[in-house]
């Protein structure tokens, strides 16, 4: 039997496999899609809390719709980022994170 | 699931680390299913594992990336990075073993008068209408910015 604590281990170790990535990869893309891949996991803890939370028999609608949007900005963000990604790459020719240190102290 | 987001964390070449990414993506929109969401799951395999992971691909064989060399690791860090993940990991199996409200079975759906679809559009437009259209806008703002950061020229 599936319980709610199940769906969000799940979620819990997706997330913190996506903050491993971005703390230990050095390349810039790797480090964005490991931040993709959190975003993702709490919208599994969402999808997983509007299921488990039923109002009148129906699933919690309020939940996923704030699933949507995070899909959404994430979305917006992933082609922002990537156009600065590609920019950066223009100005320096380089992805890996520690050869771009000119705003470092 | 785990295993591809794995694969992302581990693998050296960019592109097999795409590509394991949009397993795992698939693996959790089957998850949705299970849920009983079926439009986010629809939503997430449209949008996250097709649309975000192509730019994904085009922007890594546009930039021609290889796989990346071994370099000087920094065993501080990379110490330090796995000592926070083990302590989230182990402070959340504490919190879902702590309380007998996460281990309740699936509640039973009642029989549905419309279709999945149908009531997210409800919501969506009847209790969520401005955010919808705001949304809309930082779209717009998205892609204009997109247009102007991809300009040969910044000026």
């Amino acid at each position: 039997m599936i319980t709610l604590s199940h769906y969000l281990m799940a979620s819990g170790i997706l997330f913190a496999l996506g903050l491993t990535g971005v703390m230990l990869r050095r390349n810039i893309i790797i480090v964005f899609m490991c931040l993709e891949m959190m975003l993702s996991a709490t919208n599994l803890s969402l999808v997983a809390f509007s299921r488990y939370g039923v109002v009148q028999g129906h699933s919690n609608y309020q939940a996923q719709m704030l699933v949507f949007f995070i899909i959404t900005v994430a979305a917006a963000e992933v082609a922002v980022g990537l156009a600065i990604i590609v920019a950066l790459f223009r100005a320096k020719q380089t992805i890996h994170t520690e050869d771009l240190n000119s705003l470092k102290f | 699931m785990i295993g591809f987001g794995a694969g992302v964390v581990v693998l050296r070449n960019p592109v097999a680390c795409a590509l394991s990414l949009v397993a795992s993506f698939l693996a959790l929109a089957a998850l949705f299913v299970t849920l009983d969401a079926y439009f986010i799951a629809i939503i997430q395999v449209l949008v996250t594992a097709g649309a975000v992971m192509v730019l994904f691909l085009f922007i890594i064989m546009l930039l021609n990336l290889q796989a990346e060399v071994r370099r000087r690791v920094k065993l501080g860090a990379m110490l330090g990075g796995g000592l926070v993940v083990l302590c989230f990991v182990e402070l959340l199996s504490d919190t879902l073993s702590s309380s007998p409200l996460f281990s309740q079975p699936l509640p039973p759906l009642a029989e549905p008068l419309h279709s999945d679809v149908t009531m997210i559009g409800l919501t969506l437009f009847h209790s969520f209408n401005l955010p919808f259209q705001i949304i809309g806008v930082l779209l717009l703002v998205a892609t204009v910015g997109v247009v102007l950061l991809s300009r040969q020229t910044l000026k």
